[in-house]
């Protein structure tokens, strides 16, 4: 990695003094993006560990509504996708983008499998009246379940629109791929959707222990 | 403060290795196939959601010094990660506070 910058034509843009300054400053920002990820997403938890504090028996109630095989099969998913996201990052910083390329694909189409999974879920709650609102209905059920499903629609739902998001990002940097905009000089966009994906996954690490394993 | 990056004058970004992260990969499935094997068993008390949440963070970390390369990265990124953390846990400390011990 000793070439210079110069050499290869690559240029910052020119309110910096360096590709490496440009890199920097450019990952710094996703961090701090990434900041507020956790700040929102820490809202929720805080919310979940106060009232799972006020009703802990019904907390433990309530995760039996939710299938355990089908929350550590979306964990195992998105640990394979954060790995194949890894290894996108690492193809494209030594100028395989071909690689890059069917690794990206390998990670959405993990995503894809996370969303279809979750379909399921969502429309066995459904159909199960676990839903909250006028037509939540749980006989004999704790009179507080509506709390935990609230959480539950919430959290995994926000963490689901991050999914969604992340696989356009992920389109985008196909695009970006099949247009050679990237090499090992110039990878800022790669690494940034990169960080952005892992986020996503680090959340979903918390919330399938939170809500699927007390039972 | 950025003394450690002015030795590369091309990037200041570390290429993980393959099998680096092939052993990352690893040992987040063996570490979810021990949070599911420990939630079968009953330890009593608060043990099943502290050993649950040990687990979960020792995951998280793993995937942030790792595949989001904090530990190469500069201090700097580790420091607003870092903050974002603690705001989250001093939010939970004094709302817990509040409404556990008023």
């Amino acid at each position: 990695m000793s070439t210079t910058n110069n050499e290869k034509g690559i240029v910052p843009a020119h309110h910096f003094d360096s590709v490496a300054q440009e890199e920097d400053a450019g990952i710094q920002g996703i961090w701090l993006f990434l900041a507020t990820e956790v700040l929102m997403f820490g809202g929720l938890f805080v919310a979940y560990a106060i009232f799972r504090g006020m009703y802990p028996e019904m907390f433990h109630h309530a995760s039996k509504y939710l299938d355990t095989k089908l929350g550590a099969l979306n964990t195992l998913v998105l640990i394979a996708s954060s790995y194949s996201m890894a290894s996108a990052v690492r193809s494209t910083q030594k100028g395989d983008t071909q690689k890059s390329f069917n690794l990206i694909l390998i990670t959405i189409a993990c995503a894809l499998i996370f969303m279809t999974v979750k379909y399921f879920e969502y429309t066995h709650k459904f159909h199960e009246g676990l839903f909250p609102g006028a037509n939540f209905s749980h006989p004999g059920a704790d009179k507080h379940l509506g709390l935990f499903f609230g959480l539950y629609f919430v959290m995994t739902g926000l963490h689901a629109i991050h999914i969604t998001v992340g696989v356009g990002l992920m389109v985008w940097l196909l695009i970006r791929i099949k247009r050679g905009d990237f090499s090992p000089h110039y990878f800022i966009p790669v690494d940034a959707v990169g960080l952005y994906w892992h986020i996503v996954d680090i959340i979903w690490i918390f919330l399938f222990p939170l809500l699927y394993l007390i039972g | 403060m950025s003394a450690s990056h002015s030795n590369h004058s091309d990037s200041s970004h570390h290429i993980v290795s393959a099998s680096t992260n092939l052993t990352v990969f690893l040992s987040l499935v063996a570490l979810t196939v021990i949070t599911v094997g420990a939630a079968q068993i009953d330890f009593g008390g608060v043990w099943n959601i502290v050993i649950a949440l040990a687990i979960a963070c020792v995951k998280a970390s793993i995937v942030l010094l790792w595949f989001m390369h904090l530990k190469y990265d500069s201090g700097v990124n580790r420091v607003i990660f870092g903050s974002a953390v603690f705001f989250v846990a001093l939010f939970f400390g004094l709302t817990a506070t509040d409404v556990f011990f008023r």
